[in-house]
């Protein structure tokens, strides 16, 4: 067994687990601990996968910038000192019927679909993948990236104003 | 080499567990982590697509923008959530039926 693919199926094995314990976890802020797990483990396989800027982006905007905008909004929905929240849970039967008849679909679909298949995956013919993906975002993907901007400022702009809106009662 | 279906099981287990957490949890930031995950799967998906028809960086350019409309959303979501808490001081979804009247 070669280092890579330790490392692929040691970040393939934490990432399902984190993403299972999180379906478990009674706590909010367990549960974006083990979300940042989940991230970190799919950045690490996006670097093997030949994807290194998808990976970075993964880790500096989710791990860096999602997880604490949560982090913010569990301590904000939080009672000052109060004993920390346990979340309960609702739908069970139905939720578990749901997502695993789901997962079986997908599953069989999989393996009926690649199972038989010759998956080698086809070498990148750039090696130099963050200049592809920039000469790409300044050329071809010029006016999603322009749109994906605006999309941010308008975000920004909505979210302020929703969080700092004052009720008319108070 | 990188076996591509495991990467398509490890994005079904994890699309799975982010419609798990949004159905049965009660609690709303819980929810928004489960449509993150959910995002998360189909990110794994497009680079797993993108390594195996490698000859152009399509799969990872749409999930650069699948990143940037996930934090739009976790942004306005976790605003709004934020406010419903000042209004009502809970965070349970199912709770908040003002409407249903």
């Amino acid at each position: 067994m070669t280092i890579y693919s330790f490392l692929f199926y040691f970040f393939e094995v934490s990432a399902a687990v984190a993403a299972i314990a999180m379906v478990f976890s009674r706590h909010v802020f367990y549960a974006a601990l083990f979300f940042l797990v989940c991230l970190l483990c799919v950045a690490g396989l996006y670097v093997l996968a030949w994807a290194e800027f998808v990976a970075v982006t993964q880790i500096l905007i989710y791990a860096g910038g999602v997880l604490v905008l949560i982090l913010f909004g569990i301590m904000l929905t939080a009672k000052m000192g109060a004993k920390p929240l346990r979340v309960g849970h609702g739908n069970v039967v139905s939720g578990a019927l749901i997502s695993i008849s789901f997962f079986s679909l997908i599953a069989y679909y999989i393996y009926a679909q690649f199972s038989n298949a010759t998956t080698s995956g086809s070498v990148l013919n750039s090696s130099n993948t963050v200049e592809t993906i920039g000469l790409s975002l300044m050329t071809s993907y010029m006016l999603p990236f322009e749109i994906a901007g605006i999309l941010l400022l308008i975000a920004l702009i909505g979210a302020a104003v929703i969080a700092s809106h004052k009720s008319k009662s108070a | 080499m990188l076996p591509v279906t495991h990467l398509l099981y490890l994005g079904a287990i994890v699309f799975a567990a982010g419609l798990m957490m949004v159905i049965t949890k009660r609690n709303a930031i819980m929810v928004l982590l489960g449509i993150e995950l959910m995002l998360n799967a189909a990110n794994i998906n497009l680079v797993a697509f993108n390594y195996q028809h490698a000859h152009n960086l399509d799969g990872q350019l749409f999930s650069l923008f699948v990143i940037i409309v996930a934090v739009c959303e976790t942004a306005v979501g976790l605003a709004i959530v934020l406010r419903v808490y000042q209004e009502y001081q809970r965070v349970v979804p199912d709770q908040i039926d003002e409407l249903k009247d």
